[in-house]
C-alpha cells in the first residue's frame, strides 16, 4: 500500500501524487468491475420484454420500491435519532445497557426477523390462535393487521436497520463538543430547542450517512420482500432474469436500480460536503449526561426499550424457544465447522475491505480530483445491489479471465490452468469487498473528514510523506472509525447470503447458508439454531463497536 | 512498510487457502455436484453412496438459477459433474444453455418413465412432486371439486390461497395448463383465479396450507409441505394440517400436475463414469424409498413401496405431459401471470 521512506526528499514527495492517484483509480476500477459488468448490459437490446414489463408490472416495482424506501427512511429515523439523543445527553436507569444493546438488531438478518414475526403473528401463529381461543372468535370475525404486507416489510427492515442511524447519530452527538451545547444552554435555549437547532443540524451529515446505508440495504433486500410477496425492483430483476429468461432486461432493471442508488450516494456526499465541521479543542472533554427525574426517566427508558424489544428481544426470544424445542437432535459438531467458516470469512473480509477503504478514502483526500471521486463512488455502489446480481457481476469477469488464460495456456504451452479465481474463497472475499465497501468507506471517510486538513498540512510541511501522515496522524486519531468500519463489515458478511450461496467452494458452508436452507424450506424451527448462532457470533463485535464509539466520543474531539 | 507486508501476507494466505480448497477437485475417486436440493435433503443419500462405492461427493448447494449461471460462466473448465434441480423447468434451461450432455444408461432409461426424463437423455427425474388441490374438511366437500380449471368458477370467490407467481412451482403449473388448454384459455383462467383469491399471494406453500385453517377454503400446494406439517413437531402446524385433505384434480382427464426433482450430467464433466454411477444410484429402490420417507415425495421409479403417509393420501393419476414442455412454456406462463396481476 505504501512505501516507507526514511528520507523525505522533495523527489519522493513529487513521485507520490502519481502513485496514489493511479493506485486509487486502478483499485476503484477493479472494485467497480462487477457494477460496470451489470451496467454494460444496457447496450444489449432486450426486445419487447420491456413493453411487457411497462404494461404489467413495472409501475408496481417502482411504487413498491419507492414506498419501501420512504417508509424505511421514516422508520429508521424515528427509531434511531431519539434513542441516540437521549443516550448521548441524558442519564437514566439502563443507559449503559442501552448504549450497546440498541445495536443488537444489526446482528439479525432481515429475512430471519421476517420469518420470525410471521411465525408469531400470522393466522395460525400463537398470538392469533390465543386471541381466538380466549374470545371464542372465528377467522374473519376480527381485524388483525397482516404482517406480510408492504407495511410489514417497512417495519421489519426498520427494526433491523435503525442501528445504522442510531450509531452514526450517537457518535456525532457524543462528538459535539459540550461547549457548543453549553453555549446554547447559557443563551437560554430549552432542551428541545438545543436538540432541534444545534445538535440535529450538526449531526445531519452523520445521520444522512447512516440513513443512506440503511436505504441502500433496503433496496438490495430480496429475502424479506420475496417472502412477503411484494413486487419490488429486486424481485422484478429475478423474475425477469429467470422467469422471463431475459438477462439483458434484468440487467437493465438492475442498472435502473443502480441509478437510484447513485442519486442516493450523491445526496449523501453532497450533504457531507456542504456541511463540514471540524471541531477543535476540548481534548479532555467528557460528555455530560444530565440526570433525568420522574416521568422523564420512564419516557427515556421507553424510547430505548421499544426498538430493542421489537428489534431484538422478541425475535431472538422466539428463535431461542424454537432452538430449545429441537436442541437435542439438531446440535452437532458440524455447527462448530459452520461457525468457524463464518468467522473466518467475516474477519478476512472485514480486514480486506478496510484496507481498500482506507486506501481509497485517503487517496481521495490527497487528490480530490473528479475522476478519482467518480471512480470511488462507483466502486461503493455494490451495497445497494442485490447480492445475486453482484455475484454474477463478479463471476462474469473472473470466469472470463480464467477461461481466457486457460485457452491461451493450452494453445501456447499445451497446459490447462483451469479455473484459478472462479469458485475460490478469494472470489468470495472480492465480492464481499464489492458489496460492503460502501459501509467501510463511509466510516473511513467520515472519520477522515473530522480531521482538519490543517493537520495534514502541518505534518506534510514538517516533512512527513503522505503514507506516514496517514499512519502517524490519521490512523491513531480515527481508531474509532476504523473499528466501526471493520465491525460493520464483519456483521454484514456474517449475515450475507446470496453471494455466499453462489460463489462458495465445494463442501464449504456457513451459518447463514444453513439458516437459509432450512428456513426457505419452511422449517423455521430447524433453522433457528443456525440463525441464533449468527446472532450470538454477531453480538461480540456489536458490543465492541459500541465501546469503540464511546471511546472515540470521549477522546478524540 | 509493516502495513504493506501484512496486507500482502493476508492475500497470500487467502490465495493458498483458496488453492488448497479448489485442489480437492483433482483427487481421484470423486464426483462434484451442484445441487439446488438443500443439503439436508440430499446429503444423507450422498453419504450412503460414498460408503458403498468409496467415491467422494463434493457438494455446493444453492439456488438453481444461480448454480446454472455459475455452470454456464465456468464453461468447459467447470468442476461440476452433475447439476441437481428441484423442478423440470431449470433442467430444460440447463439443456438449452448448452451446459448438459446426453447419457445413455439403460438403468436410467428403464426405471424412469418417459414423461419424467428428457427425450434426448440430457436430464432425468429423481422424485415426483405433486401439486394437487388442498381443501378444508367440512367447509368444502370433495364432490364440489373437479379440475384446476374449475377453480376459476365464481363460486370460489375469495376462497382460494396460492403463493406468488415468482415461485417456479406456480410457473410450472401454469406452463402445464398452457400446454393443455392453450394461451387464451389459460389467460382467462388466471384472470378469474385472481378474483377468487382470499388474500394477496404471500408466503410459501406451507403458509397456504396454514391459511386454509381459517382464511381460505382451498389451497394449492405441493404435498410434501403438508407431509412436513403432519410429521413436524409444531403443534399449531399439525393442527392446521389435520383440518385439510388432499383432492387429486383432473383425474378424469390428464391427471394431477406433477413436477420432478432431477439431475443432469454437465458438458464439462470430468468424472463422467463416477457421475453416472451416482445418477444410477439415485434411482435404486433404496434411494427412491428414501425420498418418500425423508421428504414425502413420490418415487419416480415404479414398484417402489410408498410410505404410510403417501398411501394415506391415496393413489392418483399424474399428468403424463413430458416435463420438457414446462421449461418451453415457462416465459409465456410468467407473462400470463403478470397480465393477470398475479403478484
Amino acid at each position: 500500500m505504501e512505501v516507507a521512506t526514511h528520507r523525505t526528499s522533495d523527489r519522493t514527495a513529487l513521485h507520490r501524487p502519481g502513485f496514489w492517484q493511479a493506485g486509487v483509480l486502478l483499485s476503484a476500477l477493479v472494485l467497480a468491475l462487477p457494477v460496470f459488468t451489470v451496467f454494460s448490459f444496457i447496450f444489449v437490446p432486450a426486445g419487447e420484454v420491456w413493453s411487457h414489463l411497462a404494461e404489467t408490472v413495472l409501475a408496481d416495482y417502482l411504487s413498491n420500491s419507492a414506498l419501501l424506501v420512504l417508509g424505511v427512511a421514516f422508520g429508521v429515523l424515528l427509531l434511531g435519532i431519539p434513542t441516540a439523543w437521549v443516550i448521548a445527553v441524558y442519564d437514566f436507569p439502563g443507559r449503559r445497557f442501552f448504549e450497546w444493546s440498541l445495536l443488537l438488531p444489526l446482528a439479525i438478518p432481515a429475512y430471519i426477523i421476517a420469518y420470525t414475526y410471521t411465525g408469531l403473528l400470522d393466522f395460525a401463529g400463537p398470538l392469533q390462535t390465543g386471541l381466538r381461543d380466549s374470545f371464542g372468535l372465528e377467522g374473519g370475525d376480527y381485524y388483525f393487521p397482516e404482517v406480510r404486507s408492504l407495511g410489514g416489510a417497512v417495519i421489519m427492515l426498520s427494526l433491523v436497520l435503525y442501528p445504522y442511524v442510531f450509531m452514526m447519530a450517537r457518535s456525532s452527538f457524543l462528538g459535539q463538543s459540550s461547549s457548543t451545547l453549553e453555549a446554547g444552554r447559557a443563551l437560554g435555549a430549552g432542551p428541545l430547542r438545543i436538540f432541534l437547532s444545534i445538535a440535529l443540524p450538526l449531526a445531519r451529515p452523520a445521520i444522512v450517512t447512516g440513513l443512506s446505508l440503511a436505504l441502500m440495504e433496503t433496496l438490495a433486500d430480496y429475502g424479506t420482500v420475496q417472502y412477503f410477496g411484494i413486487s419490488t425492483f429486486t424481485t422484478g430483476i429475478f423474475r425477469t432474469w429467470f422467469g422471463l429468461n431475459d438477462s439483458a432486461a434484468a440487467a437493465q432493471l438492475a442498472a435502473l436500480l443502480m441509478s437510484f442508488v447513485f442519486i442516493l450516494i450523491l445526496m449523501e456526499h453532497y450533504s457531507r460536503r456542504r456541511q463540514r465541521f471540524f471541531q477543535t479543542g476540548g481534548r479532555h472533554h467528557h460528555p455530560l449526561h444530565h440526570p433525568l427525574r420522574g416521568w422523564q426517566r420512564y419516557a427515556a427508558f421507553a424510547i430505548c426499550v421499544t426498538p430493542l424489544a421489537f428489534g431484538f428481544l422478541i425475535p431472538a426470544g422466539q428463535l431461542l424457544v424454537w432452538s430449545l424445542s429441537i436442541a437435542e437432535e439438531a446440535i452437532d459438531l458440524s455447527f462448530l465447522q459452520l461457525a468457524g467458516n463464518s468467522l473466518l470469512l467475516a474477519s478476512a473480509a472485514a480486514i480486506f475491505t478496510l484496507i481498500l477503504a482506507l486506501f481509497l478514502g485517503y487517496g481521495q483526500r490527497l487528490h480530490p480530483s473528479k475522476p478519482v471521486a467518480i471512480a470511488v463512488r462507483f466502486s461503493a455502489m455494490g451495497y445497494a445491489i442485490p447480492g445475486t446480481v453482484i455475484a454474477v457481476g463478479v463471476m462474469l469477469p473472473f470466469a472470463w479471465f480464467d477461461n481466457t488464460l486457460d485457452e491461451w495456456m493450452r494453445g501456447t504451452f499445451d497446459l490447462s490452468t483451469g479455473l484459478l479465481l472462479s469458485g475460490t474463497v478469494f472470489a468470495l472475499l472480492f465480492s464481499y469487498a464489492v458489496r460492503f465497501l460502501a459501509v467501510s468507506l463511509q466510516s473511513v471517510e467520515s472519520g477522515l473528514s473530522k480531521i482538519t486538513p490543517n493537520m495534514d498540512d502541518a505534518a506534510r510541511s514538517l516533512g512527513l510523506a503522505p503514507g506516514k501522515v496517514l499512519r502517524r496522524i490519521h490512523l491513531p486519531m480515527m481508531r474509532g472509525a476504523l473499528l466501526t468500519a471493520m465491525l460493520l463489515v464483519f456483521v454484514d458478511v456474517l449475515k450475507e447470503l446470496p453471494a455466499t450461496l453462489i460463489l462458495r467452494p465445494f463442501n464449504f458452508n456457513t451459518l447463514a447458508v444453513r439458516a437459509y436452507e432450512l428456513a426457505s424450506d419452511e422449517r423455521l424451527a430447524d433453522s433457528s439454531i443456525a440463525a441464533l448462532s449468527i446472532v450470538v457470533v454477531g453480538i461480540v463485535p456489536v458490543i465492541l463497536l459500541s465501546r469503540a464509539i464511546r471511546k472515540s466520543g470521549d477522546t478524540h474531539e | 512498510m509493516r502495513k504493506r507486508s501484512l496486507s500482502i501476507n493476508l492475500l497470500l494466505a487467502i490465495l493458498i487457502a483458496a488453492a488448497s480448497l479448489s485442489s480437492t477437485a483433482f483427487a481421484a475417486k470423486e464426483v462434484n455436484l451442484y445441487s439446488a436440493r438443500k443439503e439436508a435433503l440430499i446429503k444423507p443419500l450422498l453419504d450412503r453412496f460414498s460408503a458403498q462405492t468409496g467415491i467422494q461427493v463434493n457438494l455446493v448447494t444453492g439456488k438453481a438459477d444461480a448454480l446454472l449461471k455459475r455452470l454456464q460462466l465456468e464453461g468447459r473448465n467447470s468442476p461440476a459433474d452433475l447439476l441437481i434441480t428441484t423442478d423440470a423447468g431449470r433442467l430444460y434451461r440447463a439443456k438449452s444453455a448448452g451446459v448438459t450432455q446426453s447419457v445413455s444408461s439403460l438403468k436410467l432409461r428403464d426405471t424412469i418413465p418417459a414423461a419424467y426424463r428428457d427425450p434426448e437423455g440430457h436430464w432425468f427425474g429423481l422424485s415426483l412432486r405433486a401439486r394437487p388441490i388442498i381443501y378444508v374438511k367440512g367447509k368444502v366437500s370433495a364432490d364440489e371439486l373437479s379440475t384446476y380449471e374449475a377453480l376459476a368458477d365464481p363460486k370460489w370467490a375469495k376462497k382460494i390461497c396460492i403463493r406468488s407467481s415468482g415461485n417456479i412451482y406456480n410457473q410450472s403449473l401454469v406452463a402445464s395448463m398452457l400446454s393443455h388448454d392453450g394461451k387464451d384459455e389459460t389467460q382467462v383462467w388466471a384472470d378469474s383465479l385472481m378474483k377468487n383469491l382470499a388474500r394477496k399471494p404471500k408466503g410459501g406453500d406451507r403458509d397456504q396450507i396454514k391459511a386454509a385453517a381459517g382464511q381460505c377454503d382451498i389451497a394449492i400446494a405441493n404435498t410434501y409441505y403438508l407431509g412436513k406439517m403432519v410429521k413436524g413437531k409444531d403443534p399449531s402446524q399439525q393442527a392446521a394440517a389435520e383440518k385439510v385433505a388432499i383432492f387429486w384434480p383432473n383425474q378424469s382427464d390428464r391427471g394431477a400436475h406433477v413436477n420432478i426433482s432431477g439431475v443432469t450430467l454437465t458438458r464439462a464433466a470430468k468424472n463422467r463414469a463416477n457421475a453416472i454411477r451416482l445418477m444410477e444410484f439415485l434411482v435404486t429402490p433404496e434411494s427412491q424409498s428414501w425420498y418418500a420417507e425423508a421428504n414425502y415425495e413420490y418415487p419416480v421409479r415404479e414398484g417402489v413401496e410408498w410410505s404410510d403417509l403417501l398411501k394415506q393420501w391415496g393413489s392418483f393419476k399424474a399428468d403424463q405431459l413430458n416435463l420438457a414442455k414446462l421449461g418451453q412454456n415457462n416465459a409465456a406462463a410468467v407473462r400470463i401471470m403478470d397480465r393477470a396481476g398475479w403478484k
